[in-house]
């Protein structure tokens, strides 16, 4: 199989170990009754340059391989990593973390890793996929064309990054897993001056693959014009209004909302400790029948998806709400053991120095029905958002957040002004209940999501059709 | 306490990749080195639940070729590795652009005198001993009342590290520091009436800690306080930010007064230098030299000199913050902040806690906010927040599902008093925070 064959070689060989030093390494963990255990090598690439002031001002590259060893026992973990990888040290490793197993089972075969899965993404290393002297003359054209859009335009930052990844994860069942793993983002920010007000623009996208992504579609140069479009939104919007009203969403980004509302609390983890609002709440009606969500980690070249998860699962498509009922929890293998169920794939860590847990991959809502004009005509006085910042839960009482970054009032069925940026905040389990329409324009984001959880980041993609929300509290100033 | 040896070790390392620069063609060149060893357990229902031991290193080297700068990082000191990374640095310098603003600190304004700031004080424990401290502060937490209903855990963290910092001006310097917490969270509550709350205490030396019990009692209390939230309705009103929210407020204004900021001209406070941001009671300083401080240094990323400096008195903007080429992109002179602020404090009002809620009245007291709506650009602030509704300086219920908003300029010039009750447990030490006026959003 090549591509354990090139992981194995870029991560082990290069550091003078072969496959039969891993078994010893497992042996020493394995020396006491445990219920899982493995060990996670990795090696990144990483490069970043960016552009402001019409100038290339920086660029970045890093290098950094390490191996995690873990021990899990019961719902007690052990975990020490290594930027060294050199059997002796990880031979200390792993007598340190079995510390923690005082009693337990005999180690159990678990699950059957597939010996090949699809491949979602090509295992190429974007940082090779064009010459730096291409990459600057990519960022040199996007600054130059997007200046050109708009003479109240006072600054252009421009970012380029790439991420190549490969990581290799090895199982106490004596199954070996790799995944070559390819990232790229591009991102161009605006700031635009009228009359003394300044306001700022910010669009970027990309996914797993390589610097083609950027030329292909006329998508480097879509992100300026985003950029500036939404800078001269930014430029007329006024107060945003204050209080309880109808919500329209738009395709695409918007789909935070599922991330925040719905997605951290259905991750198994929490579940298992009943710490979430949805806590034993499978069966039940969290959402109109109007909403099917999912998490899938198996849809082609996207920011979220991954061929396997960090433990070695392949990813799966999961429907967590299926017509508005909830029907399941997202599942790395400690939590989906302790709770009875099948891993989903959702076992994803941020590198070898963290354990893992159950995180989203890409977090979704399936097509309804209505048009989306007829969404906005449906609705007498409310807000219309298109974009959104971050957001942030509170997994315990369900409350969220996500704030606007393009929003309009809707008056009379009709979209009128642009306001200011709000935070809109709503509770998990019923917001969803208050879904009154979904578009048929299901979109996907444009490849920019970052997740953080305990301290850990991963890439995540989010997306939904356009929605209506009968009540939901909007930030604004104007009371 | 230093380790003078383990010092050395990372300054050859370091001397080596300057070398190695100057090696290769680089007109300037700097770098650091960085090691942290540490162990973090944790606790949940009465048994431990993870042990981790942490074990990380990382290098970095900027090189300059006149005016174009590329920079490079890795984990692997290998010798081979080490070459590779100012390669890399290099490679990229070659493609970076001139930038007139860009190179080293002027040589004068690096840091010549190095205190012992007792910023070293490793934490002999093991990791059995770790965990029946944070199994013992999960157990108070979680035995402080019949309606704590379950838990998050509580865990013990304990760092300690060595930093070395070189430029090829020929400053090489380097320290050990340590950094040590412990924290709790337990849940109250069932169903759709479920709460969480946590708390924790950080310090250089583990005798600063607050105790078990301390920490797992507050943990508690901060959790039952939740319970039975409502929401508000939509309205105008006081707001008084506890004050471990009171730094966010701060952090929001030093963001905007920084370098980065300015000169993308991405700032709610562009050109106001010697103007008035704030009402003429406030004074805002940088403490570097505080002994067994969290943010405390002689010296910034850059290797300049920090300095104790008023950065707001009398209400007035007396100084931006900056690094080596945000000033010269400004067309002044570094701050010695690159990389942040050093110990920044808010000068504190004579109220404490008690006296800052009776100044409240009636009006919103905020302990916890949401997301990150707030615009760096226009100053234009919403996010979501629960705390508690006070009436006649008393609180009266908790309150959840509510945004707070209003635009910073204004939010800063009208604040109405600081309290005395300063949270240690940040680089930014400030009390609670009295707004004027907000508008509130709820149901």
């Amino acid at each position: 199989m090549p591509l354990l064959e090139q992981v194995t070689q870029s991560i082990l060989a290069v550091n003078g170990l072969q496959t039969q030093d891993i078994d010893r390494v497992m042996a020493a963990l394995l020396s006491v009754p445990v219920d899982a255990a493995d060990i996670y090598f990795q090696s990144s690439h990483f490069e970043s340059w960016s552009m402001e002031g019409g100038i290339i001002k920086e660029g970045s590259h890093s290098i950094e391989h390490g191996a995690g060893v873990r021990v899990v026992s019961g719902d007690k973990t052990g975990f020490a990593y290594s930027d060294r990888i050199e059997l002796p040290i990880l031979l200390e490793a792993a007598n340190n973390v079995k510390a923690i197993v005082r009693q337990g089972q005999q180690a159990q075969r678990q699950i059957e890793v597939a010996k090949s899965w699809p491949q979602l993404y090509q295992p190429l290393n974007p940082l090779k996929s064009l010459e730096d002297q291409a990459k600057i003359d990519l960022l040199k054209r996007v600054d130059s064309e997007t200046r050109k859009l708009d003479s109240r335009i006072e600054e252009v930052m421009v970012s380029l990054i790439a991420a190549y990844d490969s990581v290799l994860i090895a199982n106490q069942d004596g199954s070996l897993a790799a995944d070559v793993r390819p990232l790229v983002r591009m991102n161009v920010t605006v700031i635009m001056v009228e009359n003394g007000r300044r306001e700022q623009g910010s669009m970027g996208g990309g996914g797993r693959s390589d610097y083609s992504f950027f030329l292909e579609n006329d998508r480097a140069f879509e992100y300026g014009r985003e950029a500036v479009r939404l800078a001269q939104v930014n430029l007329q919007a006024q107060e945003a209004p204050a209080g309880n009203m109808t919500v329209v969403l738009g395709p695409g980004w918007p789909g935070i909302l599922l991330h925040e509302a719905i997605g951290h609390g259905l991750e198994g983890d929490f579940n298992r400790k009943g710490t979430s609002a949805f806590s034993g709440r499978v069966g039940e009606r969290v959402a109109s029948d109007l909403c099917t969500v999912v998490d899938d980690g198996t849809l082609v070249g996207r920011r979220g998806s991954l061929n396997i998860d960090d433990e070695g699962t392949p990813t799966e498509n999961t429907v967590l709400i299926e017509k508005g009922i909830l029907k399941g929890y997202m599942q790395d293998k400690l939590n989906a053991r302790l709770m009875g169920v099948k891993p989903t794939g959702n076992g994803r860590r941020e590198s070898y120095a963290h354990l893992p847990m159950p995180r989203m991959t890409n977090t979704y809502m399936l097509p309804g029905s209505s048009d989306p004009d007829e969404i906005i005509r449906s609705v007498k006085k409310g807000l219309y958002a298109r974009n959104f910042g971050g957001g942030q839960v509170d997994i315990t009482s369900g409350k969220f957040v996500f704030s606007t970054s393009e929003a309009y009032l809707i008056e009379n069925g009709q979209i009128t002004r642009p306001v200011k940026g709000a935070t809109l905040i709503g509770n998990g389990p019923d917001v969803l209940t208050k879904v009154s329409m979904v578009g048929n324009d299901m979109a996907l984001d444009s490849g920019v999501g970052t997740c953080g959880k305990d301290g850990q980041s991963v890439p995540v993609g989010v997306g939904q059709p356009t929605l209506k929300i009968d009540g939901l509290t909007v930030g604004g100033t104007s009371v | 306490m230093q380790n003078q040896e383990e010092i050395n070790r990372l300054k050859n390392v370091v001397q080596q990749l300057l070398d190695e620069a100057k090696q290769q063609g680089a007109s300037g060149a700097e770098a650091a080195f960085s090691v942290d060893n540490g162990l973090s357990v944790s606790a949940r229902l009465g048994e431990v639940e993870t042990v981790e031991y942490h074990c990380d290193q990382g290098i970095g080297v900027t090189v300059y070729f006149g005016q174009k700068k590329g920079s490079a990082s890795t984990n692997d000191i290998s010798a081979d590795s080490l070459k590779e990374t100012v390669k890399a640095a290099c490679s990229i310098a070659r493609y970076a652009s001139d930038d007139a603003y860009s190179g080293l600190p002027d040589a004068e304004l690096l840091a010549t005198e190095f205190p012992d700031l007792d910023l070293n004080h490793p934490w002999d424990i093991d990791a059995e001993q770790a965990i029946s401290i944070a199994i013992e502060c999960e157990n108070i937490a979680r035995g402080y009342d019949k309606a704590i209903s379950n838990s998050e855990g509580a865990s013990v963290n304990t760092h300690q590290g060595t930093r070395v910092f070189g430029n090829s001006l020929g400053f090489l310097q380097g320290y050990q520091s340590s950094r040590h917490s412990l924290s709790c969270s337990v849940l109250a509550g069932s169903g759709d009436a479920m709460q969480r709350d946590y708390w924790y205490s950080v310090a250089r030396n583990a005798a600063g800690l607050e105790s078990a019990r301390q920490v797992g009692e507050k943990t508690a209390q901060r959790t039952l306080a939740r319970l039975n939230a409502r929401s508000l309705s939509t309205r105008q009103c006081p707001v008084l930010f506890a004050s471990e929210m009171a730094s966010g407020l701060i952090g929001a204004l030093i963001g905007a007064i920084s370098g980065g900021s300015l000169y993308r001209k991405s700032s709610f406070l562009l050109d106001t230098l010697d103007t008035q941001i704030l009402p003429d009671f406030v004074r805002i300083h940088e403490q570097p030299f505080l002994r067994g401080a969290l943010g405390s240094a002689s010296y910034d990323s850059e290797g300049v000199a920090t300095r104790a400096r008023d950065i707001v008195s009398d209400g007035i903007l007396r100084s931006y913050i900056l690094s080596t080429y945000s000033a010269r992109k400004l067309g002044m002179q570094t701050t010695g902040n690159a990389g942040g602020v050093h110990n920044l404090t808010v000068e504190p009002g004579s109220n404490d806690f008690a006296g800052m809620l009776k100044l409240l009245d009636t009006g919103l007291l905020v302990t916890e906010l949401m997301g990150q709506g707030v615009n760096r650009v226009t100053g234009d602030y919403s996010r979501g927040a629960s705390g508690f509704w006070v009436e006649n300086g008393v609180v009266q219920y908790p309150v959840q599902e509510i945004t707070i908003a209003g635009n910073l300029k204004s939010m800063l010039r009208n604040i109405v008093a600081i309290g005395n009750d300063v949270d240690l447990r940040g680089n930014i030490r400030v009390g609670s925070i009295l707004l004027e006026q907000m508008a509130i959003a709820g149901e």
